[in-house]
């Protein structure tokens, strides 16, 4: 149990899957601008990661090791990640339609989210458990929502600021970045 | 050889059964209806998408027409024959808009001016208005590289002899150059205006003399001859009132410098051109 906890901890500080991973970025850039819409890509991120970690974990367990075919993980699991993004942006257009609209293309761009494939390949790579392997897609869909919540409150900021010319736009977007990923560097070493 | 080919090909083939049936489900439970008509009035613009109506482009106005009730003749480069288009589809009248078109107030070609220096920088009206208001000695005139022709979406604007000139049959009046032109030079108006101040130099008539045949040299000579009270020299420049102009040309004909110009209409431009 206490293990669990470590590992969700974890997954949303330590090794934050933005911050200390710089895994999805493209995302955490691009829909960081409003507060709204940060806060339902993390809910789609974490959706999705927790329904394709449970699904590929156990097609990779029991199908694919059996049969000798680990080989074919990158294909089998981006295709379960296909389809839950697919299932993700047919019922956002339905039920959320401002939301759909606001995260616009880079809903389907969770599809190809090297955060994603990252936690299903991750936790076959530290063999976790089945219910581990949940808490860390957990963790890492929690761990990018804080990330992009943190970030779009800075970007708010950013906006109002007076900052120099040359920095306005995407330059001052990174610094910014950077420096809330130094922050989280604070967490380093904490449940090792 | 089972287990190395046929194996995995079934595996995917299962899973992707498997997403084919998921995703067919959820399509249905969670199908948005949309409105017929947004596509078919987006059939009906033109998909120049220059933005003009204020819509990011013509799919986004097709939506704004059916879902918020936008008005239909907001379409330019459409014109007329559109909005008459959309609203058949939509069920309700419109007046017909009057086509527009966008008009160089300059009369300095390089005959006309002089130059103060040449240019070896980039190639760019906004890179030469950057470096002393450009080369040539009016500060307040086209400065010749065409900007505006490289955002025209159709072909509507050649630089000749160092100036922009437009082609009327061809432009269709979204006005991208009117924001191109660092100097502020071209505007958009109503094609049935055809009297036009070409010259924007707000300077003395002394010193636009210096500098240019053509330009406007504030003499007051049109605002006497105008029989309709239209025309008023304002800090050293014509300007037209279009609400009281009349397209009679007497400013035109009586102007010494010739900066004020007498247009074609479009008529008589297709005309020509046949």
């Amino acid at each position: 149990m206490k293990s669990l906890f470590v590992i969700l901890l974890s997954a949303i500080l330590v090794n934050n899957f933005v911050l200390s991973k710089f895994m999805g970025i493209c995302a955490f850039l691009g829909v960081s601008k409003k507060l709204d819409s940060a806060v339902g890509m993390g809910i789609a991120v974490t959706f999705v990661m927790i329904c394709s970690t449970a699904i590929t974990y156990p097609i990779y367990l029991l199908i694919l090791v059996p049969m000798g075919l680990e080989y074919l993980k990158t294909i089998a699991f981006i295709l379960i990640i296909a389809l839950f993004v697919q299932i993700v942006e047919i019922v956002l257009k339905k039920k959320i339609p401002s939301l759909y609209k606001a995260l616009g293309v880079y809903l389907p761009l969770i599809t190809t989210n090297c955060a994603v494939l990252g936690v299903a390949i991750l936790n076959i790579n530290n063999s976790y458990s089945f219910v581990q392997s949940v808490v860390n897609a957990l963790g890492a869909g929690l761990g990018f929502s804080l990330a992009l919540v943190i970030f779009s409150g800075v970007r708010s900021r950013l906006e109002a600021a007076d900052i120099p010319e040359m920095f306005k736009g995407v330059p001052a977007t990174l610094i910014a970045a950077s420096i809330v990923s130094v922050s989280f560097m604070g967490f380093a070493g904490m449940f090792s | 050889m089972f287990q190395i080919y046929v194996l995995p090909m079934i595996i995917f083939a299962g899973i992707g059964v498997f997403a084919a049936i998921l995703l067919t489900v959820f399509s249905k439970v969670f199908e948005v209806k949309t409105d017929e008509r947004i596509e078919a009035v987006n059939e009906a613009l033109p998909q120049v998408n220059c933005g003009s109506c204020g819509y990011s482009g013509c799919s986004d106005y097709a939506s704004a027409i059916v879902n918020k009730g936008e008005a239909v003749n907001l379409c330019r480069p459409g014109g007329s024959e559109c909005s008459r288009k959309i609203s058949k589809i939509m069920g309700v009248t419109a007046e017909d808009a009057v086509p527009q078109v966008a008009v160089v107030l300059c009369n300095g070609d390089c005959n006309a001016t002089s130059n103060k220096y040449v240019f070896h920088g980039i190639q760019s009206c906004l890179a030469a208005n950057r470096f002393y208001n450009g080369s040539e000695d009016c500060t307040h005139g086209c400065l010749g590289f065409g900007d505006c022709a490289a955002v025209c979406p159709n072909d509507a604007i050649i630089i000749k002899d160092r100036l922009a000139r437009i082609d009327k049959s061809k432009c269709i009046g979204c006005g991208l150059c009117t924001k191109a032109c660092p100097n502020h030079l071209i505007v958009v108006h109503d094609i049935t205006q055809r009297i036009d101040v070409c010259c924007s130099s707000t300077e003395i008539g002394k010193i636009v003399k210096s500098v240019c045949s053509s330009g406007c040299i504030g003499c007051k000579i049109c605002e006497k001859k105008c029989e309709y009270d239209a025309i008023h020299v304002i800090d050293n420049l014509a300007r037209i009132d279009y609400t009281k102009c009349t397209s009679c040309g007497k400013c035109a004909d009586a102007c010494p410098t010739k900066a004020i110009r007498k247009c074609d209409t479009i008529y008589e431009v297709k005309l020509k051109k046949e």
